[in-house]
């Protein structure tokens, strides 16, 4: 422990040279405060918001789109910008938006951790909200430890993956991660255990009761509930993990936040030359501890030590508590008492560097991608090619938070294990809504670009359609093919086509021909076989999804066909050389 | 009693606790026991859904209006019929069930006309009805079904209240039906004093034509995708349980081809015609003309006319015929 209790302690004696105490400044910390309530709001109701309710306000319209930004946070993320622009040597859309808090990092220090980052306030939340641990334990708990520049040698790594065009940061980008967790496991969840009670109320036929669950649907209806419940492929684990991370905070204060937050870690870097920062009057320092109690990111606020000015939230904790004016944070600070570079080895900055590096050769030359590429492997319309896609994607779950169907689902290792939680369709789930590009507009990277629906339709009379690009056709993701052995009027001599009644194309994808067959008795009847059109087919999958077959389809849709890829094509007309 | 003994009070305390214990711990285990039994599903509730009204002999039983607006032929076609008030009593809940199934816009004529639907339903709030509910099971994602076909905003612009169908109140009900026992269906539906119809013609691949019978598909919830395994005996079964109090056939835009969706343009045909009446089955059989087929081509109105559901042969009925141009 670097907080030495040797040398000369002046407890509060006034000594010449030294500045007049004055009273602690303690509406700095009311004032972050306000900000973490205020952008946690925000990030909520933003997420609450990325789902279209219908707005009947509006009338018949051919485009449908969500009123809010509800990427903004992501956007803003500056390890979403810094990563995407080396694995894509661009920014996209509104992911200039990054410069407003990386500008503000480089001025002030690390504001974003302690006023905005919504999954800091919650760790800050589960830290501190009556800690297990008091007093001299939390002390020593909140001394800087070595083990926290783990979260450096991470985002060295990352980065380094990132050179290749392997996105991985959004595993653990703090906003890609809240984002994700929230939306694809703990409201969820929420859904499902508030639905159980509501539902359990309106079941009791007592009309006050249902009274009740009514006007909770309505309320509730409009933010935490969305309109159906939704289901995630394996969203328990990331569920599991988000609730791991805030537990962890009861046994060491922001754990994730000091240890592991890649995105504190480059804004760690970039605070190197803030102008804004703490200065100690070491003297009149009388070992208190009262600043390390409180303190949030383990920076060494307390006297006689160099302030780590990487580490610092400026949570403003520490000059509230202490009680002897020691800490003041103001522009233009005495750089002597500061520490402005994280605690680096060089050889573990290297190592770290050539384990990003040593990785993607061992996930590329696995099967998965250039060879063997999952059939089932469904990427939402308007997605890049495969390996742009995989620049670009931040595993944020945007996509299948907005998805209207449910069909947007995590990959878990459909699209190898470079593509953990990338969005891939599952048809049995739901499928895709013919005019729907909701996906699209909140992708706040571009993994999937974004797309009028004149551009998915394919259709160049409709208002926005791609000038010159005349007979461009539809967005295909994938095809439909039929097994026989399963179709009831293939196999049974029965009636269905519910198949080609739900085909949203005109003319349809799916079409039919009426044949005599015989049935098990010896009789005959007539029934209308179906069968896919290939150059029709788009890939909805809503064939696959109402099939009566339920269990395992008659009907059901691989992505050979779909139009980002130039080779995963079947027909000649489609394929890469024409 | 020795040192290693207890004393009587203390055996006591502790035995009768014990055997308390026991005693609870058997009870509630043997009453437990005695409630085992093979989980099945519960009674569904059962009520023949009559909604229809007694309208007298004197006045027409159908009427074909042709020409003019939507809003126009709703309505002419009422006043022929004698007026809404003869079938919507002051203080009455009305259920309007159009075609919501699909997220097409009006000009693709997959659902009913947004327009015919705010008609109806103004009509309905004119002859006093309390509350005017607009609502469907919709087949593409119901939010938006009912915003782009522009009926949510149709029926709220007038006062109706326009209901998502929401899982949580979808309830078993018996159909009582040759095909059809027990379904799931949306109960806001049938809690209401007067239903009336509001189907659009389309072309349909299996049942040739999806009107005003097959339009009740929109009432159930469940594994709707088996119905097309005997499409015709389904749709006489929903149209045996389901009596509404009206029917108003939308056909001013009808689809010809790609149908129930459609999606281009080509599909539709400008028709402007509205058919009303009382009759379900006479109306189906004058809709199944439109799309150029006979009432004879088309099992499940046999079988409704068979069942004594209405008459196929709409000519037999007292049919007013007006024309708007």
């Amino acid at each position: 422990m670097s907080a030495s209790n040797d040398g000369v302690t002046c407890a509060g004696s006034a000594i010449p040279g030294t500045p007049a105490k004055r009273k602690p400044r303690r509406w700095l910390r009311w004032l972050r405060r306000i900000s973490q309530i205020v952008f946690l709001g925000l990030f909520l109701i933003l997420l609450f918001q990325t789902e279209f309710r219908g707005t009947f306000a509006q009338g018949v319209t051919e485009v449908i789109r969500l009123d809010y930004p509800v990427s903004i946070f992501l956007e803003m993320d500056p390890l979403v910008a810094f990563s995407t622009a080396i694995s894509t040597h661009a920014l996209y859309g509104n992911v200039i938006w990054a410069l407003v808090i990386i500008a503000g990092t480089l001025v002030i220090g690390r504001f974003f951790c302690g006023w905005i980052c919504p999954l800091g306030t919650l760790n800050h939340f589960f830290s501190s909200y009556k800690p297990e641990r008091k007093g001299k334990k939390r002390v020593d708990a909140n001394h800087y430890k070595k083990w926290m520049s783990t979260k450096y040698y991470l985002l060295f790594a990352l980065i380094a993956l990132s050179v290749f065009t392997s996105l991985q940061t959004g595993i653990l980008d703090p906003i890609p991660f809240l984002v994700r967790s929230l939306a694809t496991s703990i409201l969820p969840g929420l859904n499902f255990a508030l639905r159980s009670g509501l539902d359990f109320l309106y079941g009791t036929n007592v009309t006050w009761l249902q009274g009740i669950a009514d006007a909770a649907y309505r309320f509730l209806g409009s933010s935490i509930l969305s309109f159906k419940p939704q289901y995630f492929h394996f969203g328990f684990l990331i569920g599991a993990i988000f609730l791991t991370i805030a537990v962890l905070n009861r046994v060491i204060t922001r754990f994730w936040c000091r240890g592991i937050c890649p995105l504190g870690a480059l804004l760690g870097l970039l605070s190197r030359f803030s102008i804004f920062g703490m200065e100690k009057v070491d003297s009149r320092c009388d070992d208190c501890n009262q600043c390390l109690l409180h303190c949030q990111g383990a920076c060494d606020p307390q006297g006689k030590v160099p302030w780590r000015q990487a580490e610092c939230h400026l949570c403003f904790n520490c000059e509230a508590a202490c009680p002897q004016d020691v800490i003041r944070f103001k522009f233009f600070p005495r750089t002597e008492a500061i520490n402005p570079l994280p605690d680096l080895k060089r050889r573990r900055a290297l190592e770290s560097v050539a384990a990003g590096v040593v990785v993607l050769p061992l996930l590329r030359a696995s099967t998965g991608l250039a060879k063997d590429y999952n059939s089932g492997a469904i990427r939402p319309p308007g997605s890049l090619e495969e390996t742009e896609f995989l620049a670009r994607c931040l595993r944020c779950g945007e996509c299948m938070k907005v998805c209207p169907t449910n069909a947007i689902q995590p990959a878990l290792f459909e699209a190898g294990l470079e593509g953990l939680w990338t969005p891939i369709l599952k048809m049995r789930i739901g499928y895709c809504e013919y005019t729907c590009v909701l996906c699209s507009q909140v992708c706040p990277t571009g993994a999937i670009w974004k797309l009028t629906e004149a551009e998915k339709l394919g259709r160049t009379d409709a208002v926005g359609a791609p000038a010159g690009k005349k007979g461009s056709g539809p967005v295909k993701i994938g095809t439909a093919f039929y097994d026989q052995g399963r179709c009831l009027p293939w196999a049974m001599a029965t009636p269905c086509i519910v198949c080609e009644e739900f085909c949203p194309t005109s003319p349809k994808a799916i079409w039919v021909q009426a044949e005599t067959v015989l049935r098990h008795d010896g009789t005959t009847v007539t029934v209308q076989r179906p069968r896919v059109d290939v150059d029709r087919c788009v890939g909805c999958g809503i064939c696959e999804h109402v099939c009566p077959v339920q269990d395992r389809p008659a009907v059901y849709v691989t992505n050979i066909g779909e139009t980002r890829s130039r080779s995963n094509q079947i027909r000649l007309e489609s394929g890469a050389y024409h | 009693m020795g040192e290693e003994g207890i004393d009587r009070r203390d055996f006591l305390k502790r035995s009768s606790l014990a055997g308390a214990s026991v005693a609870v711990a058997c009870g509630l285990g043997f009453w437990l026991h005695s409630r085992s039994r093979r989980p099945g599903h519960e009674l569904a509730a059962s009520r023949v859904r009559n909604y229809r009204v007694d309208v007298g002999n004197d006045l027409p039983k159908m009427a074909v209006v042709t020409g003019g607006t939507p809003e126009g032929l709703a309505e002419a076609a009422l006043t022929a019929l004698g007026g809404m008030q003869k079938f919507v009593s002051r203080g009455d809940v009305v259920v309007l069930k159009p075609d919501i199934g699909w997220d097409r816009v009006p000009q693709q004529a997959a659902n009913t006309n947004p327009e015919l639907v705010k008609a109806v339903a103004r009509l309905c709030f004119d002859a006093g009805a309390k509350k005017v509910i607009v609502t469907d099971v919709s087949c593409n994602d119901a939010r938006r079904c009912f915003m782009r076909s522009g009926i949510a905003k149709a029926g709220e612009s007038v006062g109706a209240t326009v209901l998502l169908p929401e899982e949580r109140k979808f309830r078993d009900y018996r159909i009582n039906g040759e095909l059809l026992t027990v379904w799931p269906v949306f109960t806001p539906i049938l809690e209401a004093d007067k239903i009336i119809n509001l189907p659009i013609v389309k072309q349909h691949n299996l049942a040739r034509a999806t009107m005003g019978m097959k339009n009740w598909y929109g009432i159930l919830g469940g594994r709707r995708n088996q119905l097309h395994q005997n499409i015709d005996v389904g749709i006489a079964d929903l149209a045996t349980f389901m009596r509404p109090t009206l029917t108003i056939l939308d056909a001013y835009r009808i689809l010809m081809t790609n149908g129930p969706q459609g999606g281009n343009l080509d599909d539709v045909k400008l028709c402007k015609t509205v058919v009303a009446g009382v009759d379900p089955v006479a109306i189906d059989a004058y809709g199944a003309t439109l799309l150029g087929l006979r009432a004879e081509q088309i099992p499940y109105i046999l079988i409704g006319h068979e069942r004594g559901l209405g008459n196929k042969d709409y000519s037999e009925l007292q049919v007013r015929y007006v024309s708007l141009e």
